[in-house]
């Protein structure tokens, strides 16, 4: 017969405390970690294109090929300030539900979506107006699936947004404590926006 | 003396008024991760068995010099399909997706694991995408290799390749979810007092693959995005002819395909830790060169991916870069089979079944691994490349250790899983077949590539015929051998000796609980009174006779543990500061 020695069980005993039900099948929510994890897998989607991009752009003779257009900055300039500063007013969401204000919430989600509108616009009317088509050449074809990937991103992050907006009309559906779906459709929001900016430096400036 | 595992038992409360569920429940979307490892497990396993049957027809072709069994173009889709199938259907869902789901959280003591609806979405991706594949024989199957470089993709039917990569899209989405489930639950979800360096060698193979699956995963989609608008749409993304390159694509394919064969057999590599060390006895052999290793092979596998590519114009220093690469990482798996060596060295081997083929898998693996060495080396790749050599290597690798390994696993965790043993007898009846089968098979090979016999042709030079044929009926014996294991596998899972809790007397905590665990898993949280490897080192504490006392105390004795002492052996410690990361396996 073994006597256990205290002091080995001592430190594997568990406080109750650490099954917080937080109404996440009884344990403590992991769900914002398991978002950030999946955006590392995201951000690789990505990271594996600009790598192609700039695999083919190393190997062309010439970039763009000739007989490309140049393409128009304003537009895209104006497009990146708006998806940049859209990132700082979702953050006021985040601050504004931390102390209970769903009103708040609701204001900024709702000025976010519509910024993110904007951009969706303003990217269809690019592409409505580029002189050159998807198939035309190597620079075309990298120019609108990175572009219309990431759009992608934009119009899965605005559904997230009205998702919240959504929900938020329910009574206390969101509050200081629980606000998962908030965060989520922030953390989201500035990933779009970090990879645009590194889309926008790669296809128009450099 | 006291038995470690007796030890562990009686810390453990196992849980009682267990019902095993009903059968329906297994074609349900259920949330319980012992259902989906089930449910993984036995899907996998049929696709296997589709994949062998696959392989069966490719060496029935082979078996003559000239192609007279089936057409070219089906012998071409054979050979496509039986990869996808073995790499994305087998061996990726069922180490991972099966033995990962079934026993991360058990081994953690978690109840389930951090998002089980996502974990049930990621299993219910892949019969239907399996189904689809194998559909694609209706509509001409993709033939253009697995690897399916373009610009030969681009030219072959159009249906089958865009099913291809639909397919590929939909399992890496699914492994990818599994990855980040693992991830959390990993990190975690783990029991109070399991540091990182108290979890079961599994655990950590298990983060290893799961980070692997994260960061390449997503880089094979990129690719297939690529191609699939080449073959829809008529990009030239792949396609010199428009400006495009499709050494990029090759590039993007073997950032995600090298590290996914490190995804096949890191998993596979926990489970040997776990198999060598509990039934020989022995505490497992350097715990934490083990663990480490397992992260070091995730970080440099990211970087070795272009030994593939050797011939496809790589500049030189580029080679050098990967060939350098590609022979460090083989350190970091010696250190995984010098460990457990030295924990069979010696040990009380039981010989059963599990342990048979964990030790089959040291040999044929270390065969694959000495091949694979060799193939690094650029001047003799460049000799060997595209040549049954290869062909040798990869199912050294791939099925004498990825395979193997599966096996193991299963005759390992059979109790576990069902609360019935598996017949000794048979299971080494399977072992034979399949080790002699096996090296029948694939043997014969290294000679034949050596000689330049190129692989994915459906004909060869009538010189070859002898060798070809002796591994066509080494296929033959592989295939038989599958049958003892079914007949096996349903017979004991029906009529089989019960179990009982902890058949193996292991002191991992998922044999902490009933066979089969219950739905939550455990009744209260399972308490770590032993380290996951202290076999035969049971009374060491009784032995050690360390007085109990508080941690602000000091302890008066001169002992090990004594306040007096400088540097307190960490193992036997009385202030639990002083115990540090120290488990209480010794190394």
């Amino acid at each position: 017969m073994t006597t256990l020695d205290p002091a080995k069980l001592e430190r594997n005993h568990h406080q109750d405390d650490h099954h917080v039900a937080s109404g996440h099948e009884g344990h403590p929510d992991h769900r914002i970690l398991g978002i950030i994890v999946f955006l590392i897998a995201e951000g690789m989607i990505f990271l594996g294109l600009f790598t192609a991009y700039l695999a083919f752009r190393t190997v062309a003779p010439t970039w763009p090929p000739e007989g490309t257009p140049k393409l128009e900055l304003l537009l895209p300039g104006i497009n990146t300030v708006i998806l940049i500063g859209s990132s700082f007013v979702i953050h006021n969401a985040d601050t504004a539900i931390k102390k209970n204000d769903v009103r708040g919430l609701r204001l900024w989600f709702g000025i976010t979506a519509a910024m993110g509108a904007v951009f969706l616009a303003g990217q269809l009317y690019e592409y409505f107006h580029l002189e050159f088509g998807l198939t035309k050449n190597i620079f075309a074809s990298t120019f609108y699936v990175l572009t219309g990937f990431h759009g992608l991103h934009v119009c899965f992050g605005l559904i997230l947004i009205m998702a919240v907006l959504w929900r938020s009309l329910k009574p206390n559906h969101y509050n200081s404590k629980d606000h998962f779906g908030v965060e989520a459709a922030e953390v989201y929001w500035h990933f779009v926006d970090v990879i645009w900016v590194i889309l926008f430096l790669l296809l128009y400036i450099i | 003396m006291t038995q470690a595992a007796q030890i562990q038992e009686e810390a453990n409360q196992f849980a009682h008024g267990n019902k095993p569920g009903n059968w329906k429940e297994y074609f349900s979307f259920s949330t319980d991760h012992k259902v989906i490892g089930i449910q993984y497990l036995v899907t996998t396993f049929f696709f296997y068995l589709i994949g062998g049957v696959l392989a069966t027809l490719v060496r029935t072709e082979l078996a003559t010099p000239e192609s007279d069994f089936v057409s070219r173009e089906v012998y071409n889709s054979l050979f496509t399909v039986h990869a996808t199938v073995m790499i994305f259907l087998w061996i990726v869902p069922g180490a991972t997706g099966g033995f990962g789901n079934y026993l991360i959280p058990l081994m953690i003591g978690a109840r389930d694991m951090a998002f089980p609806r996502l974990n049930a979405l990621a299993f219910w991706i892949i019969p239907p995408t399996g189904l689809m594949l194998m559909s694609s024989f209706l509509v001409g199957a993709p033939g253009a290799g697995w690897t399916n470089y373009p610009p030969l993709s681009l030219v072959s039917g159009k249906a089958g390749e865009m099913i291809w990569i639909l397919s590929i899209l939909l399992l890496g989405t699914s492994s990818i979810l599994a990855a980040v489930n693992f991830i959390v639950t990993i990190f975690k979800m783990r029991v109070p007092g399991m540091g990182l360096n108290q979890m079961p060698l599994f655990c950590w193979s298990m983060l290893a693959t799961s980070f692997l699956a994260l960061i390449a995963t997503p880089v094979l989609a990129g690719a297939m995005i690529l191609l699939s608008f080449d073959v829809l749409i008529g990009t030239a993304f792949f396609n010199p002819t428009g400006g495009g390159d499709p050494i990029v694509y090759q590039h993007l394919f073997w950032f995600y395909s090298h590290p996914a064969v490190y995804i096949m057999i890191l998993p596979i590599f926990g489970m040997i830790s776990e198999i060598v060390s509990v039934h020989s006895r022995k505490p497992i052999f350097g715990y934490k060169a083990i663990a480490y290793s397992s992260i070091a092979i995730c970080g440099l596998g990211l970087i070795v991916w272009a030994h593939h590519m050797f011939t496809s114009g790589t500049p030189p220093w580029l080679r050098m870069f990967f060939m350098i690469t590609t022979m460090v990482i083989s350190v970091p798996t010696g250190i995984k089979i010098f460990s457990w060596l030295a924990t069979l060295w010696g040990g009380k081997l039981d010989m059963s079944s599990a342990l048979l083929f964990a030790m089959g898998f040291i040999c044929l693996f270390v065969i694959g691994g000495i091949s694979g060495v060799m193939t690094a080396s650029v001047p003799f790749d460049i000799h060997v490349h595209d040549t049954y050599f290869v062909v040798a290597h990869l199912h050294y690798v791939l099925f004498g250790g990825s395979v193997f390994g599966l096996y193991g696993g299963f005759y390992h965790w059979f109790p576990k899983i069902t609360g019935r043993m598996m017949s000794e007898a048979w299971g080494k009846v399977h072992f034979w077949l399949t080790f002699i089968g096996f090296n029948l098979a694939f043997m014969p090979m290294h000679k034949l590539g050596m000689e330049g016999m190129n692989r994915r042709i459906a004909e060869y030079d009538p010189k070859f015929a002898t060798l070809n044929l002796i591994c066509t009926i080494g296929a033959y014996l592989l295939a038989v051998s599958t049958i003892p294991f079914i007949v096996n596998a349903t017979w004991s899972w029906l009529r089989g000796k019960p179990a009982g809790d902890n058949p193996w007397r292991a002191l991992t905590l998922e044999w902490m609980t009933t066979s089969p665990p219950p739905v939550e898993n455990f009744e209260a949280d399972p308490v770590l009174a032993t380290g996951p490897y202290d076999y035969g080192m049971g009374n060491r504490a009784t032995e050690v006779d360390v007085p109990f006392s508080e941690a602000d105390d000091p302890s008066l004795s001169a002992g090990p543990s004594s306040t007096l002492r400088a540097k307190p052996d960490p193992v036997a410690a009385a202030n639990p500061s002083d115990r540090g990361d120290e488990s209480y396996n010794r190394e």
